[in-house]
C-alpha cells in the first residue's frame, strides 16, 4: 500500500493538480465513461423529441406548414393534401423551412466538429516542439486557444442563424403555439439550440481555462476530450434534424 | 478529510451508532458528506419516511372502500390521495430504497472506496430529498396531484386539470428524473471503473449486477418520460399544443411516451429487490448462487426485452391486431427469464443448510410472492384476457403482488439483511419475525381478495360503490389487511429505531456471508477498505473461511492474479477501524455545494409555479436568479478540489 | 500510471495516436460534399422520387458515423465506450421504428 501511496503521490506531483490517481479496473478515465453513458442517454432524449416531430408531420390543422402548399384562404379546414389540390396558385403559402439558410447553419456547426478536434489535438500536442521549418499553419494547428474560440465562435454563429431563423418564422406566423408543426419544430430544435448554448458555454470555460493556465498534460486532455465528444454529439443530432426535418418532406 | 481528533489506531470503537475513528458527527457532517455510505443511509431514512407517508395513504383510501359509499374523504381528495400514494411509492419510495442499497453496497461488494463521483452522489440525494418535499408538501394543503400517478395527457392539460395540482405533479417528476440520471451515471461508471483488482464482471456479486442493469435502465427510460414532461410542461405554461386534441393532436402519444418509460421503471423497481434476494438466498443456504451465469444472463434479457413491451399497458387503446400481437408476444417472452431466476433461487435452497432469519424469510416470501404476480402478470400478456382486466382491481392485485410481494418483501429482507453491516447491531429478530408474519399475512388479505373484486368487475381508482355487486366482503378484507400491515409497519419502525442503540453486537462478518462487503468491520469505516483485496472467486470470503462451500467454482488462478500491482494485497478479512490520514488513503472532502445547486435547481423548476398564477415576472426573476446562482454554484463546485 | 501495465491493453488502448489534421481534413471534406450533395439533390427533380427519402437518410447515416468514428474517435478508443454508445442508440432506433409503426407513419 506504501507503494501506491507513494505512486500516486508522485503522479499527482507530476500532474500538478494535486489530483491523486486512483486505481480503476480498466484503466480508462471515470469522466469519460460517463460522458459516453451520458451521451448515451441523450440518444433516447432526442429519440422522443425526433419521433414526436415524425409524429405530428402532416397533422397540423392550421399553417403555416413545413413543406406541403397550404391554401390561405380555406387553411383552418386543409387538413390533407387531399383538400389542397384544389387551390389556385395565388392562394398558395409559401413552405416555411428555408432549405439555403439552414444549408449554411449545418454547414458553419459541421466545420465547428473539425475545429474542436484541431483543439484537442492541439492540447494532446502541446510541450512537443514544432518542427523545423514550421509554418504559420503548423503554429495555427498547435494552438489550443485558436481552436477552441473558433469552435465556441462557430456555436455561436449556428445559434445566431438559428435565431435569425426563428424570428423569421414568427415573422411568418409560426410561433410555438401556432400548430403541432410549430410546438414539436419549435421544442426539438430549441433542445438542440439550448444544448448548443450548453457547449458554448463550456468551450469559453475551457478557453478561459487556457488563457489563465494553459491547457496541457494528460488531465488537460481529458477535459478537453470529455467537452469535444459532447460538441460533436450534438452535431450528429444535428446530421439527423438537417435530414429528417428539412429536407425529407 | 478534516478530521478531529482521532482515537488510537487500532482501537476497535463500541458497534452501534459510533462511526469509525475519525469520522464527524453532527447535522453538518450530514449536511456536506460526500461519503456514498453516509448517503445510502440519508437515502434509507427519507425512502422510510416517504414510506410511511405512503402507507398512511394507503391506509386512508382503503378506510374509504372498506364500505360500500365510504364517506371518509370527499372525492377530489380521494384522488389526490391514490394519485400520490402510487406517485409516492413508485418515485420516492422503492426507487429511493433500492438507491440506498446501490449507494451502500455497490462500493462495498465491489471493492471500491467510494463512487466514482462522490460529489455528484451527494447532489442526487439532495436533488431527490427536495424533489420529494416539492411534490409531498401539496397534499397537506389539498392541493396535491390529482391525475393518477401516470398522469394521463390531455387529462392533465389546463384545460381539464386547471389547478396547481397537476403541476407539482410534472415538476416533481422532471426533478426527480435528474436525481436518478445523475445518480445512474454515477453507478455506471462506478460498477465499470472502480472494481478491485480480480473482481471481473462475472464475479461481481448479483445485487451489483441486477444494479448495473438497473442504471442502464434508467439513463436510456428516463428521458422518454423526461420529453413527455417537457411537452405537457410546455402544453400547461407556455401553450404548445401537443396533447390539443382539437389541434390534431394524438391522445396517445403521452401514453406511448409515458409506457416507453414506464416499462423499464417496472423493472427498475423490481431487479434491485431481485438482487437482494440473490445475496440473502445463497448466504442462509450455505451454498453459492445456483446458476450464477444464468441470472445474470437473464436479467440482462429482461433489461433488453423491458425496452419492447410497453405497449402491452395500453391494449385496451386499439392498437392493431399486429402491434397487439407484437407486444403480447414480446411480453409472454419476458416471463421467461424472470421465471429462470425463480427456479434459480428454488435450486439455490435446495439441499441447503437453511437458517430460517427474518431477512431469509422476506427473501422466500419474494419469491412466492412475485411468482403470484408474475402469473397474473402473464395472463394479461394476452389482449383478450387483458381486455377483461384492464383497470379493474385485478390489475391493482396484480401491480401490487409484484411491487409490493416483489420489491418492499426485497427491500425489507435487505434492510435486516444489511442493518448490521450499516450500524453495527443486529434488527432484533423476535420483533423482526411479528413483522414479517404481519407483513406477510396483511400483504395477502389486502391484495389476494382483490383478484376477486377486479373479476367482478371492480374499477380501479374508483371513489365509491354501491351495495349488490358483490364486491363488500373483498373490499372489507382487503382494508383488514391494510391495518394487519400497518401494525407491521409500526413494529419494524420500532425495531428499525431501537436495534440501532440496544441490538445484538455485530462482528463484521454478520451472517457468514461470503462476498467482500462483509469481510470489513460493521459500520464500515469511512475508507472502506484499508487495502485493496485481489477477488479471485465470486466468494471470495468463502474462499478464505469456508473453502469446501467454494470448491465448485471457478478460481483464477495465482499467476493470473494481479497480486503484483501495488495498489492490491491478497483477499483478507479487516477488522481494525484505522484512520484514514494515517493509512495514507485521501478521501473526499466534505462539501455543501451539491446541496446548494441542488437547492437551486429545485427552486429554478419551482419557479415556473407561478407561471401558472399569471406571475410572469416574479417566474422569470426566480427561474433566471435561480439559474444563475444553480450555474454559479456548478462552477464553485467544479473548480474546488475532490481531495 | 505506469505501475498499471498489469491491465494495461486497455490503458494502452486509450492511448493510441489519434489523428490529426490530415486525416481530420478528409473527414471534414466528406462531411462538406455529402452535405451539399443532399442541398442539391433537394433541387432535382429527384426529390420526388421514392428513393430520396432512403438516399437523403443513407448519407446522413454516413455522416453521422464519419464524425462518431472520427471525430468523437470511436474507432481508436476502447470497446467500453462503443459498447455504451451503441446500446442508447440502438435502443433509441428501434424505439422510433415502434413508435413510428404504432402512429401508421410507417407499417411492417
Amino acid at each position: 500500500m506504501a507503494t501506491a501511496v507513494a505512486t500516486a503521490g508522485h503522479d499527482s506531483h507530476a500532474e500538478g493538480h494535486g489530483e491523486h490517481v486512483h486505481y480503476t479496473s480498466t484503466g480508462l478515465e471515470n469522466r469519460k465513461i460517463a460522458v459516453w453513458a451520458f451521451i448515451g442517454s441523450e440518444c433516447m432524449l432526442f429519440a422522443s423529441l425526433i419521433s414526436t416531430y415524425l409524429i405530428y408531420k402532416g397533422r397540423s390543422r392550421v399553417g403555416p406548414w413545413p413543406h406541403e402548399w397550404g391554401c390561405k384562404t380555406s387553411a383552418a379546414v386543409a387538413k390533407t393534401r387531399e383538400l389542397l389540390q384544389g387551390c389556385s396558385p395565388a392562394d398558395v403559402m409559401k413552405p416555411i423551412l428555408d432549405i439555403p439558410v439552414t444549408s449554411q447553419s449545418t454547414f458553419v456547426l459541421l466545420m465547428s466538429s473539425l475545429a474542436m478536434v484541431l483543439a484537442l489535438a492541439a492540447v494532446e500536442t502541446k510541450g512537443t516542439p514544432l518542427p523545423a521549418g514550421a509554418g504559420w499553419w503548423d503554429r495555427c494547428l498547435a494552438s489550443s486557444k485558436f481552436w477552441l474560440m473558433a469552435t465556441a465562435v462557430m456555436g455561436a454563429t449556428f445559434l445566431g442563424y438559428q435565431s435569425y431563423e426563428f424570428t423569421s418564422f414568427v415573422h411568418e406566423g409560426l410561433t410555438i403555439k401556432t400548430n403541432l408543426f410549430g410546438s414539436s419544430f419549435f421544442t426539438l430544435t430549441g433542445f438542440h439550440g439550448a444544448h448548443v448554448t450548453a457547449g458554448v458555454l463550456w468551450l469559453l470555460t475551457l478557453f478561459a481555462i487556457d488563457v489563465k493556465r494553459g491547457l496541457k498534460g494528460k488531465t488537460d486532455v481529458l477535459l478537453v476530450d470529455i467537452c469535444a465528444l459532447y460538441w460533436h454529439f450534438v452535431d450528429v443530432v444535428w446530421i439527423a434534424i438537417f435530414t429528417l426535418i428539412y429536407l425529407i418532406q | 478529510m478534516a478530521t478531529t481528533a482521532a482515537p488510537a489506531p487500532g482501537q476497535t470503537p463500541t458497534a452501534g451508532g459510533s462511526y469509525a475513528a475519525g469520522e464527524q458527527t453532527g447535522i453538518w457532517s450530514w449536511l456536506a458528506t460526500v461519503d456514498h455510505k453516509r448517503i445510502g443511509t440519508l437515502y434509507l431514512w427519507t425512502a422510510l419516511s416517504f414510506f410511511i407517508v405512503g402507507g398512511i395513504e394507503a391506509f386512508i383510501i382503503r378506510l374509504q372502500l372498506m364500505r360500500p359509499n365510504g364517506q371518509v374523504v370527499s372525492a377530489e381528495v380521494y384522488n389526490q390521495l391514490f394519485t400520490m400514494h402510487g406517485t409516492t411509492m413508485v418515485f420516492l419510495v422503492i426507487m429511493p430504497l433500492s438507491a440506498a442499497f446501490f449507494n451502500y453496497l455497490i462500493p462495498l461488494q465491489i471493492g471500491a472506496r467510494d463512487v466514482a463521483f462522490p460529489r455528484l452522489n451527494a447532489f442526487s440525494y439532495w436533488v431527490y430529498l427536495f424533489g420529494g418535499v416539492f411534490m409531498t408538501i401539496p397534499i397537506f394543503f389539498g392541493a396535491a396531484p390529482n391525475g393518477g400517478w401516470f398522469g394521463y395527457a390531455p387529462l392533465t392539460t389546463m384545460q381539464f386539470s386547471g389547478g396547481l395540482n397537476i403541476d407539482f405533479w410534472v415538476i416533481g417528476l422532471q426533478i426527480l428524473g435528474i436525481s436518478s440520471l445523475a445518480a445512474a451515471f454515477n453507478f455506471i461508471t462506478t460498477i465499470i471503473n472502480m472494481r478491485a483488482p480480480g473482481m471481473t464482471l462475472m464475479r461481481m456479486p448479483i445485487f451489483t449486477w441486477m444494479s448495473f442493469i438497473v442504471q442502464f435502465l434508467l439513463i436510456l427510460a428516463f428521458p422518454a418520460i423526461t420529453i413527455a414532461l417537457v411537452f405537457l410542461q410546455f402544453d400547461r405554461f407556455f401553450g404548445t399544443q401537443f396533447y390539443e386534441i382539437a389541434a390534431g393532436a394524438d391522445p396517445l402519444l403521452w401514453q406511448h411516451l409515458f409506457w416507453v418509460f414506464g416499462h423499464p421503471e417496472v423493472y427498475i423497481l423490481i431487479l434491485p429487490a431481485f438482487g437482494l434476494a440473490s445475496e440473502i438466498l445463497p448466504t442462509f443456504s450455505k451454498k453459492p448462487l445456483f446458476g450464477y451465469n444464468v441470472m445474470v444472463y437473464s436479467g440482462i434479457m429482461i433489461g433488453f426485452l423491458g425496452f419492447g413491451v410497453w405497449a402491452h399497458h395500453m391494449f385496451a387503446v386499439g392498437m392493431g391486431a399486429t402491434a397487439d400481437t407484437i407486444f403480447s408476444m414480446a411480453t409472454m417472452l419476458i416471463g421467461i427469464p424472470t421465471g429462470v431466476k425463480i427456479f434459480n433461487w428454488i435450486a439455490t435452497m435446495w439441499g441447503g443448510q437453511i437458517r430460517f432469519t427474518v431477512a431469509m424469510k422476506f427473501a422466500i416470501a419474494l419469491v412466492a410472492l412475485f411468482t403470484i404476480g408474475g402469473i397474473s402478470g402473464v395472463m394479461h400478456s394476452s389482449p383478450p384476457t387483458d381486455l377483461q382486466q384492464t383497470d379493474t382491481y385485478f390489475i391493482v392485485a396484480h401491480f401490487h403482488y409484484v411491487l409490493f410481494g416483489g420489491s418492499i418483501m426485497g427491500i425489507m429482507g435487505g434492510i435486516y439483511f444489511y442493518y448490521p453491516k450499516m450500524t453495527g447491531r443486529y434488527m432484533s429478530e423476535k420483533i423482526g419475525n411479528w413483522h414479517f408474519w404481519l407483513f406477510f399475512i396483511g400483504m395477502n388479505l389486502t391484495f389476494f381478495p382483490m383478484h376477486f373484486s377486479g373479476m367482478l368487475g371492480m374499477p380501479r381508482r374508483i371513489y365509491s360503490y354501491d351495495v349488490g355487486q358483490g364486491w363488500e366482503t373483498f373490499n372489507f378484507q382487503s382494508t383488514i389487511g391494510v391495518m394487519i400491515q400497518g401494525l407491521g409497519l409500526i413494529l419494524f419502525v420500532y425495531n428499525f429505531l431501537k436495534s440501532k442503540k440496544t441490538g445484538a453486537v455485530a462482528p463484521g462478518d454478520a451472517w457468514g456471508a461470503g462476498t467482500l462487503e462483509w469481510s470489513i468491520p460493521s459500520p464500515p469505516p469511512e475508507y472502506n477498505f484499508a487495502q485493496l483485496p485481489v477477488v479471485t472467486s465470486r466468494y471470495p470470503l468463502w474462499d478464505l473461511k469456508h473453502p469446501e462451500m467454494t470448491a465448485g467454482l471457478a478460481h483464477s488462478g495465482p499467476d493470473a492474479m494481479t497480486v503484483t500491482d501495488s495498489h492490491a494485497t491478497p483477499m483478507h478479512e479487516e477488522t481494525e477501524y484505522k484512520n484514514a490520514a494515517d493509512l495514507g488513503i485521501p478521501m473526499p472532502f466534505p462539501t455543501i455545494k451539491p446541496l446548494f445547486t441542488a437547492l437551486f435547481l429545485v427552486l429554478m423548476f419551482s419557479g415556473l409555479l407561478f407561471i401558472h398564477l399569471d406571475l410572469f415576472p416574479v417566474a422569470l426573476t426566480i427561474m433566471i436568479g435561480c439559474a444563475a446562482a444553480f450555474v454559479g454554484s456548478l462552477y464553485g463546485w467544479l473548480t474546488s478540489p475532490l481531495e | 500510471m505506469s505501475d498499471h501495465n498489469a491491465h494495461g491493453s486497455a490503458a494502452k488502448a486509450d492511448h493510441v495516436e489519434h489523428p490529426t489534421w490530415k486525416q481530420y481534413k478528409w473527414v471534414a471534406f466528406w462531411l462538406t460534399l455529402i452535405t451539399a450533395i443532399e442541398v442539391w439533390i433537394y433541387y432535382t427533380p429527384f426529390k420526388d422520387s421514392a428513393a430520396f427519402a432512403p438516399t437523403l437518410m443513407a448519407m446522413s447515416a454516413f455522416k453521422f458515423g464519419v464524425v462518431v468514428f472520427y471525430y468523437m474517435h470511436l474507432k481508436y478508443d476502447h470497446a467500453i465506450f462503443r459498447r455504451l454508445f451503441a446500446m442508447g442508440l440502438g435502443i433509441a432506433l428501434f424505439t422510433i421504428m415502434a413508435l413510428l409503426f404504432l402512429f401508421h407513419k410507417i407499417s411492417v
